[in-house]
């Protein structure tokens, strides 16, 4: 068990950073929201297991119903930029920049949406998962 | 290959049509995730299988280099999944509530749909 | 045009809300819009009167050719002002008549939305647009009848009117697509020129038969007559409304409307004359029989519309000239004489003409509307009503000396519509007063419309011949001369008369109304037996039946077309791929036959990893990476919810497993086989193509699967996160909100009701 728990505190921030990594190279390499917002709840459904339900709760911070309602948002709303520009909704609008540090910089409100689809995922997944762990 | 592929569509169409049917409630659940696994290869396979590149255009290049495979079905596979898993895990609450409130996991027993 | 007819739908939105705002102005406020509908309408008196039309039209369905067109000529005209006009006069009587009920906000709401349609019914040009509002007058006069839904009276009468007017309304859009098709066009401007087209097609028949069927559902004619009197239990303004002055002539609207197209014919003359003439000695023996205000008035509605019916038949000037004014006399007196009797309804509390008396003097402006009314329907000059019928008798004698049957028909009704006059209109003031529950007394809101439409019975009647509507002695007049008197005379015998009928009451048991419930009963028995068959609620029963009708017609339909071709399973495939397979195929075997749960879970997630790796190797990392994620947390969910359920039990037979054995084979063979066809056909590339060119000039991404998700097909995934959300919340609202106890006793209980069951 103590190798179990060791492990999945090793795991908690790889997997996260790979969720992120998934999230962020999505539009130009494989990943994207779908399956960046899955990998994202696994660490915390793993806590739910090798501990339980309140404290991969108390490790999450927010509640997966927050999550859920922040993703449909972004996706949502991302939606409207080109409905203010004059084009139908959800039609993609983007910007770009020469930043330093970060260099080419290509931004767009697909990406917010990809976000949304992110936070949504982790949020149901989460939901599905620590409401079922709660079970007695 | 798709001619295989086939074959395998169907063996895992007839599978979890067979679990389906079954009365236990466990049953029920794994033929769902089977169909669903079914239903995806089935748009791949129709959508044509490719060994060579996936759909990404490397640096340098504006299009993906031809012979690539078809974006179009793995896009729909993709959200497919993640639907099916959440119709999934519905489906499972669904039939493990249920179970709790009829004392039965045996679907021939259940018939009201008040009970 | 448009505005006017779609303005009433728009205030009924409004309408509940406005009625809390203004309290109990609400009536006098609403009624300024058919007033002004009204006053817009009465601006093209003088030209359309003079010959002219008008036509607006307006795009609505352009893909099927439909268009929002109207039409205004003089018949819709007379049709408009008698809707808008009335419509005006029943709102602020509404007012009155239900002070104070919690949901007259609602009664304005449907009253305006019925008057939208009504306009909007006699003002289509497109046949479609005709059915549509037509339909509407049903479903809202639907709304109206069932208004007081607390009665079980209410809600039956209300549903019995809507499904005979509406399965008429089916018969008519039917007939008016056939007409419209042999007709060769669906503007009614434009078939009216079609009339020698469509007499002499072959289908004239058909037509016919469906349009009268129409015609006659919603005009409440033999053998549909017998949803108006049940209609009565609605609201009395309801009553004076729609099923009296406007929707019940929604039929004979449509008979004038189509007579250039369709009338004169020989099976035209046969068939409305008939029925009419059946429903004038059906309605009056009825009528005959009640003693209640609201009865009888529906009865003899039905007798006028048999008239109207009758003369459209005959179809001659004179008779035709007869059934515009007879149809303007009757939306006025007859709306006069509901609203008063509502009145001394409201007044008095009494439903029965026999138990009110002496109303003259605490109900003076009633009982003069009353008595002007009831003189017009008299036909008493120089009332609008005396025009009318010297008009029907006139046409009755250009039958010639041989129809005697149709005159004493005619007789036998006028005397019955005079005996109904008294009754309601004049009797109730005169003699003492009878023993009432509340003290008489009457509002402003509820004389002001019976007291203008009886005056303008009048009115009109002068301005239309200013030098009385008087012919001279004629034998006409001594028709209507003998129906006054006959009538009065049977109003002294009336109860001899009834008791007389009530031996007969076996009869009207076998009347259509029993038909009508006979066939609810049947339409009921069949389906809860083709429930019990198809509906059975058994998961495995509707899918046997699913796939069993799949496999026979897609089966057939491959067979038939002899499109078989089988895969060939080892053409083109690596040994990777091969050997994938085998373990995707011996995994699934293995989740069908292992008697183990976790054994099942576990070669689940093995074929779902098997074909992530196929995925993998044929080019879709991004699937292949999304499916390894969803297989490893579906096992930390079937972990979590398999520890709750019991373990396998065998629960069925040999034989049971057989057949489901070869059902599933032979439709994992039927897959098989499609997807084998569906790849040997060229596939089509051009959305591919497009996605592969345009992901990274347009839309920045160079992952062509990931950009198709959010950007090019955004609106889907939208939805699909959306239904992912809502099926999160499903879940956590099934597990976390505990809506049924969940003691010991539900399970036992339900246990034994299931047994109770087999």
């Amino acid at each position: 068990m103590l190798i179990v728990r060791t492990v999945e505190r090793w795991l908690r921030p790889i997997l996260l950073l790979v969720s992120v990594y998934l999230l962020s190279g999505g539009h130009q390499s494989p990943g994207g929201g779908f399956v960046g917002g899955l990998v994202a709840a696994v660490p915390f459904a793993l806590h739910a297991l090798v501990y339980n339900a309140p404290s991969a709760r108390r490790l999450l911070r927010t509640d997966p119903h927050f999550l859920m309602a922040l993703g449909l948002f972004c996706a949502m709303w991302s939606g409207f930029t080109g409905v203010f520009l004059g084009a139908p909704y959800l039609t993609g609008k983007w910007v770009e920049w020469e930043l330093p540090l970060l260099g080419h910089v290509d931004m767009g409100t697909p990406v917010i949406f990809d976000i949304g689809v992110y936070f949504a995922v982790m949020g149901v997944t989460l939901m599905i998962i620590l409401s079922l762990a709660e079970e007695e | 290959m798709e001619g295989m592929l086939a074959v395998v569509v169907g063996v895992l169409y007839a599978a979890s049509f067979y679990l389906l049917l079954r009365p236990s409630m466990v049953k029920l659940i794994i033929g769902l995730g089977l169909l669903s696994h079914a239903a995806n290869l089935l748009l791949f396979t129709v959508g044509r299988v490719t060994r060579v590149n996936p759909p990404i255009a490397p640096v340098g290049a504006l299009a993906p280099v031809e012979p690539f495979a078809n974006p179009l079905p793995q896009a729909l596979i993709l959200t497919a999944i993640v639907i099916s898993f959440g119709v999934l895990a519905f489906a499972m609450v669904l039939l493990y509530r249920s179970y709790q409130m009829s004392g039965t996991d045996n679907l021939n027993e259940m018939r009201r749909t008040d009970s | 045009m448009l505005v006017a007819i779609v303005s009433g739908f728009v205030l009924s939105l409004f309408a509940p809300w406005l009625t809390r705002f203004l309290g109990r102005w609400a009536g006098w406020v609403f009624s300024l819009l058919p007033l002004l509908i009204t006053l817009y309408f009465a601006r093209f008196i003088p030209s359309v009167f003079g010959g002219d039309t008008f036509r607006t039209t307006e795009p609505w369905i352009p893909s099927l050719g439909i268009q929002l067109s109207f039409y205004l000529d003089d018949l819709s005209l007379v049709f408009t002002l008698l809707i808008a006009g009335i419509g005006a006069l029943i709102l602020i009587y509404s007012g009155g008549y239900l002070k104070g009920h919690a949901l007259l906000g609602r009664f304005y709401a449907y009253l305006l939305s019925f008057m939208a349609s009504m306009l909007g019914l006699v003002l289509a040009d497109h046949v479609v647009t005709l059915f549509v509002f037509w339909e509407l007058t049903s479903f809202t006069s639907y709304l109206l009848i069932g208004f007081d839904h607390k009665r079980e009276e209410a809600r039956r009468a209300a549903l019995q009117a809507l499904l005979v007017t509406g399965v008429g309304g089916l018969a008519l859009l039917a007939g008016l697509l056939v007409m419209g098709i042999a007709g060769g066009g669906f503007e009614l401007s434009a078939l009216l020129e079609k009339g020698e087209v469509l007499k002499g097609h072959p289908l004239y028949l058909v037509i016919l038969l469906l349009v009268l069927i129409g015609a006659f559902t919603k005009s409440a004619q033999f053998p549909f007559h017998f949803w108006l009197p049940n209609a009565m239990v609605a609201p009395t303004p309801v009553s004076a409304y729609l099923h009296s002055s406007t929707m019940v002539k929604a039929g004979i609207y449509l008979l004038a409307r189509l007579f250039p197209v369709l009338g004169g014919t020989p099976e035209w003359q046969g068939a409305l004359v008939a029925v009419g003439c059946i429903t004038l000695v059906t309605s009056t023996l009825l009528m005959l029989r009640r003693t209640e205000f609201k009865p009888i008035l529906a009865y003899t509605t039905i007798g006028v519309l048999a008239f109207l019916t009758v003369l459209l038949g005959w179809g001659t000037d004179t008779a035709l000239k007869a059934a515009a004014i007879l149809l303007v006399a009757h939306a006025l007196y007859k709306g006069a004489l509901f609203l008063v009797a509502g009145a001394i309804d409201r007044g008095t509390g009494e439903k029965d003409t026999e138990q009110v008396g002496g109303l003259f003097k605490p109900m003076p402006l009633t009982a003069a509307c009353g008595v002007l009314a009831a003189f017009s329907m008299m036909g008493l000059p120089p009332f609008l009503g005396f025009m009318a019928k010297e008009l029907l008798y006139e046409s009755l004698w250009e039958w010639g000396p041989h129809a005697l049957l149709l005159k004493t028909i005619f007789l036998f009704s006028g005397m019955g519509m005079v005996l109904a006059a008294w009754v309601c209109g004049i009797r109730p003031f005169l003699g003492r007063e009878g023993r009432t529950l509340a003290h008489p007394h009457e509002a402003p809101s509820l004389w002001v419309g019976p007291l203008v439409l009886s005056v303008e019975g009048a009115a009109l009647a002068f301005i239309m011949s200013p030098t009385g509507a008087w012919h001279g002695f004629t034998p006409p007049l001594a028709a209507g001369v003998t129906a006054i008197a006959g009538g009065l005379g049977l109003t002294c015998v009336r109860q001899a008369v009834r008791r007389l009928l009530n031996g007969f009451a076996f009869l009207y048991r076998l009347g259509p109304e029993s038909w009508y419930d006979m066939k609810l009963r049947l339409l009921d028995g069949f389906a809860s037996f083709q429930t019990r068959i198809l509906q059975s609620g058994y998961l495995r029963r509707y899918l046997i039946f699913t796939l069993a009708t799949l496999l026979v017609s897609v089966g057939y339909y491959l067979w038939v077309r002899n499109i078989v071709y089988w895969p060939d399973v080892f053409s083109g495939a690596s040994l990777y791929e091969a050997g994938l397979s085998a373990i995707i195929v011996s995994a699934a075997i293995f989740a069908v036959g292992t008697g183990s749960r976790f054994g099942a879970v576990t070669s689940l997630g093995v074929v779902g990893y098997g074909v992530a790796l196929l995925f993998l190797h044929l080019g879709a990392p991004d699937i292949a990476m999304t499916q390894m994620v969803v297989d490893a947390i579906s096992v930390i969910l079937f972990i979590l919810v398999l520890y709750h359920l019991p373990r396998y039990r065998l629960s069925s037979s040999h034989g049971t497993r057989v057949r489901d054995g070869l059902l599933s084979l032979g439709v994992g063979g039927l897959v098989t086989l499609l997807v084998a066809i569906a790849t040997r056909f060229p596939l089509d590339q051009t959305l591919t193509s497009f996605f592969a060119r345009e992901s990274l000039p347009a839309a920045h991404g160079r992952n062509v699967v990931n950009v198709i998700i959010v950007d090019f097909r955004g609106f889907d995934t939208l939805g699909e996160i959306t239904v992912l959300v809502i099926a999160g919340l499903g879940i956590f609202g099934m597990l976390k909100l505990r809506l049924l106890g969940r003691g010991e006793g539900d399970a036992s209980r339900s246990e034994a009701s299931a047994q109770e069951d087999t």
